[in-house]
């Protein structure tokens, strides 16, 4: 049982190792489309992910057949849109040799709706890497795709193709190539010039599996509350690096650093609107010493304030339209979650109505509307998420050390927190119904993760 | 890396900045040592109206080491004097900014300590124990330094001697998760920051 070559080779396509964020969908001339499904109606489809099939002899190659398939495992089964047979399972089934020798009688035999099936072969240059989704009842393929570049970042191709199957197979906008920023003590630097020994913080980067964890900062400073610019090539974040804290945006891949803040007061919490051309923050500038929630261009000019209140106004958080700011005040005597138009025109209307102390509100991504935030439910905090059309809220974290910082996935199906569950302050995943916990770091002390939203 | 400091500490400090701020204003600041001129030229060193004859036979006795001394603290002391606390820090209850009763015994000796010191410039850091989530510690941090600095601007000292910064939860004092750690996190925090 095997498909027809012709219709496959019609469908694949090129795509370098560092694709555009925006992938346009493929050419699909007069194709229909395979969609893999499950036999029974409603589960999920199960899908087998055996290892690449190396066309090269060499040892990278193999290594990299054996990598991309199981980070490809790894990132279908984040989303859990199909079920995963677990790959130790697939032992018996002999390997295929190409394309076109895949069994997909045996496949069939162990369930699999689908079976993804992959090439890896050296190239003048680098590597291609080629896979085909398919369906095994039928042997029609309902995803295929090239990819061409280097061989540096295996992963890479692993996270891509991942992507890009939940796109075409479920509609689905997958994390594969996400990120998240966060604040880590992890290399144990101290601070210099002080009288009491303190320790600094950094700002770090990391995919959204944990991989790839990459020091930004290196200012042997207090760096904290670091977020990604809406293009996910910029960080801002809080730095008190020359004394008061102010806002900083590292330009990561031009390695090029600017101050958003100046001289005027303290300045923290720094929250990027939508569309990238404003940033919130909350600030001391108008002298009282209260902090006041702000809104600049992205350029530093034109900043306003948004909030006027004589108690404490922080953590903003920008709707998915960037009309509307969602931020913490204790202007009743305990930190609220609130929301304000981001004109600052009209009153702010506060939001948490059951709490005794919320704070650090996100608000999700679209189609949802919702605001996830910290609540205090004990000695410490957990995480819990206010549908802001129903009122209803629901908490995702019960009393598992402290659980602080929520950050949305950009397609709002996960969250990303702070939690002491593991002994230490540490990254976790999880789903947005609290399920599939995940440990994201696992050195030092780890703050405020913040999810990148490309 | 003491909380409770004894007056006797103060008092100590309180002498040791006198006697730094003596050195620092005595005289015009001739910051490098002078050997005892052999030859004395008329006036040398000295203001325009010292009476130039007194200086014709014999060679004025300037005393080198404390001039020299003075170098060395004038570059150097901050942390010294940092460390030896003249401020003593100030402590809050759970989740609150008000300064009580007790506390304003520590900030009136404080005040004091900063009048008799008026070239002084003091940063008042706010922190927080680690029960709350850190976005908001670094709120409440920010108000409980401001609440020293009014009380200090109450008792007449200058607003531009007296910045404030919070640093939330970030600089435990204490690592310990007792109510007594928690107790000596919740503080203001004074560092001289210019002399």
């Amino acid at each position: 049982m095997w498909l027809a070559g012709a219709s496959v080779a019609a469908l694949a396509i090129t795509v370098g190792a560092q694709p555009p964020a925006s992938q346009d969908p493929p050419p699909q001339p007069s194709e229909v489309r395979t969609t893999i499904t499950s036999g029974d109606i409603g589960a999920p489809p199960r899908l087998a992910v055996p290892d690449f099939i190396p066309l090269s002899a060499d040892p990278d190659t193999a290594d990299a057949a054996r990598v991309i398939a199981q980070v490809l495992w790894n990132d279908l089964n984040f989303e859990r849109e199909f079920a995963l047979i677990p790959r130790d399972t697939y032992a018996s089934i002999p390997a295929a040799r190409s394309m076109y020798d895949v069994p997909l009688d045996r496949w069939r035999e162990l369930n699999a709706d689908g079976v993804l099936v992959g090439t890896v072969q050296r190239t003048a240059t680098g590597v291609r890497v080629e896979v085909r989704l398919f369906q095994v009842r039928t042997g029609q393929s309902g995803f295929a795709r090239q990819y061409e570049g280097s061989l540096a970042n295996r992963r890479l191709y692993a996270h891509t193709i991942a992507d890009e199957i939940h796109q075409e197979q479920r509609a689905l906008r997958g994390v594969a190539r996400t990120r998240l920023t966060f604040n880590s003590d992890r290399d144990g630097e101290r601070l210099g010039g002080t009288i009491e020994n303190r320790g600094v913080k950094e700002i770090y980067i990391t995919d959204y599996d944990g991989e790839n964890q990459r020091r930004v900062t290196t200012q042997r400073s207090l760096n904290i509350t670091s977020v990604w610019s809406p293009d996910a090539r910029s960080i801002a974040y809080t730095s008190y690096r020359r004394g008061p804290p102010n806002i900083f945006i590292s330009h990561i891949y031009e390695g090029t650093l600017e101050e958003l803040t100046g001289n005027a007061g303290n300045n923290f919490l720094p929250s990027w609107s939508p569309d990238g051309q404003r940033i919130a923050f909350s600030s001391t500038r108008d002298g009282s010493g209260n902090s006041e929630i702000y809104v600049v261009n992205r350029d530093g000019t034109n900043p306003r304030r948004i909030t006027n209140h004589p108690m404490a106004d922080g953590s903003p958080t920008w709707s998915p339209s960037g009309t509307q700011i969602a931020f913490m005040s204790d202007r009743s005597g305990s930190p609220q979650i609130y929301i304000i138009n981001a004109d600052g025109v009209g009153q702010p209307r506060r939001v948490t109505t059951t709490e005794a102390y919320a704070d650090r509100p996100t608000w999700s991504p679209a189609p949802y509307n919702e605001i996830a935030y910290a609540a205090r439910t004990g000695p410490g905090n957990d995480v819990k998420v206010l549908d802001l059309a129903t009122g209803q809220v629901t908490q995702l974290t019960f009393g598992e050390g402290t659980n602080e910082s929520p950050s949305f996935s950009p397609n709002g199906r996960h969250i990303a927190f702070m939690s002491t569950r593991a002994g230490r302050h540490h990254i976790f995943t999880m789903s947005r119904d609290g399920r599939n916990v995940r440990q994201v770091t696992r050195l030092g002390n780890n703050y405020q993760p913040d999810w990148s939203r490309r | 890396m003491t909380t409770r400091i004894p007056a006797s500490t103060v008092r100590l400090a309180a002498v040791l900045a006198l006697s730094l701020g003596l050195l620092a204003c005595g005289g015009n600041p001739s910051p490098t040592a002078r050997p005892a001129p052999p030859a004395p030229e008329p006036g040398f060193g000295d203001a325009p109206s010292s009476p130039p004859s007194t200086t014709a036979t014999e060679p004025r006795s300037v005393p080198p080491e404390p001039i020299l001394r003075d170098e060395g603290i004038a570059s150097a002391s901050l942390d010294d004097l940092n460390r030896s606390s003249p401020l003593r820090p100030l402590f809050f209850g759970y989740d609150s900014s008000e300064v009580a009763a007790e506390g304003r015994g520590v900030l009136d000796a404080n005040a004091a300590v900063l009048r008799q010191n008026p070239t002084w410039t003091v940063t008042i850091e706010g922190h927080c124990d680690e029960r709350g989530t850190a976005e908001y510690n670094l709120a409440l941090g920010e108000r409980r330094a401001v609440a020293a600095r009014e009380y200090f601007i109450s008792l007449g000292i200058p607003a531009d001697r007296l910045r404030t910064v919070s640093y939330g939860k970030e600089f435990p004092f204490d690592p310990g998760q007792t109510e007594e750690a928690w107790a000596r996190n919740r503080r203001a925090h004074f560092v001289i920051t210019g002399r």
